[in-house]
């Protein structure tokens, strides 16, 4: 990235593609309404990018703006704990598996679909004190490895045909 | 792109898969193995248990929760099962979850924050 000013604007840009594709998704209908919270998370796609093309700080922080700007615009602080769990332990995992060199951008998009899942589903045990909620991430781990395959075949096409544009 | 260079580039990402997806299908079946029958069922608010009923009798009963008791979720036990009937939340979860019976099966309404757990009684 040239400048600074170049950096802000590029982060801005994408902050607002990853809350369009949170309000792209919540226009969705529910895939499973049986098992709540099963979505493709196409947000995902603009942190993973983020994540290969400039760097960790960059996914980490839009991450977080878009979280709470979809709270404040669409939810309420309850939904903002959930998706801050998950999405630090997302983003961790998904930082240390692409560091690793071992997985392409679906692996390591997999692992942080899972990552993601897990953390909203420790948050739910903690804020319904049951356990027995830990049950969902046996379903939650198959739909994660989903959405992650989805996600990560997107992310890396992405990363692909945008190769040439230096940012 | 022919099939080994498919295998070598995404051999880390299907073992991947294949852990996450064993690990999921032991817990499973450890799940399913150690499951039984329940004869009680309780309901808890915020986490702090309210009402337990028998599995063995057919009951229909109104959970009012909220400051005022302005929120409902509408729990039937019949032929030794419990699903939530009808509820006033948004997402209405609780209503699409099937018939619990076994013990440590739950039907949870996170916007009312009601956990409906089959238990063992004794």
């Amino acid at each position: 990235m040239k400048s600074k000013t170049a950096k802000i604007t590029f982060l801005g840009l994408a902050t607002a593609c990853a809350l369009v594709l949170s309000y792209v998704e919540s226009l969705l209908p529910p895939i499973w309404s049986a098992v709540p919270g099963v979505k493709v998370g196409l947000p995902n796609i603009v942190i993973i990018y983020l994540l290969y093309k400039v760097s960790f700080k960059s996914a980490a922080a839009v991450s977080f703006v878009r979280i709470i700007a979809v709270s404040m615009l669409f939810g309420n602080v309850m939904i903002m704990s959930y998706s801050i769990a998950g999405a630090v332990l997302s983003l961790g995992v998904m930082a240390i598996l692409k560091k690793t060199k071992a997985f392409s951008t679906v692996g390591v998009s997999i692992a942080g679909a899972v990552a993601h899942n897990l953390g909203q589903i420790i948050v739910a045990m903690v804020v319904m004190q049951t356990k027995e909620i830990g049950y969902y991430m046996i379903v939650l781990c198959v739909t994660g490895v989903l959405a992650g395959i989805v996600i990560g075949i997107a992310g890396g096409m992405l990363l692909k045909y945008t190769e040439k544009i230096k940012l | 792109m022919n099939k080994t260079d498919f295998l070598k580039k995404h051999r880390n990402d299907l073992l991947l898969i294949g852990g996450i997806l064993a690990v999921a299908l032991i817990a499973f079946a450890v799940f399913v193995l150690t499951m039984k029958k329940g004869d009680m069922v309780t309901v808890s608010v915020n986490g702090v248990e309210k009402f337990s009923y028998s599995l063995n009798e057919n009951i229909k009963t109104v959970i009012t929760t909220g400051d005022n008791g302005e929120r409902s979720n509408v729990l039937v036990i019949q032929n030794g099962e419990a699903y939530v009937e009808s509820a006033d939340c948004p997402d209405k979860i609780c209503v699409g979850h099937r018939s619990i019976s076994k013990v440590g099966e739950t039907i949870v309404c996170l916007p009312h924050k009601v956990v409906v757990a089959v238990v063992d009684g004794n």
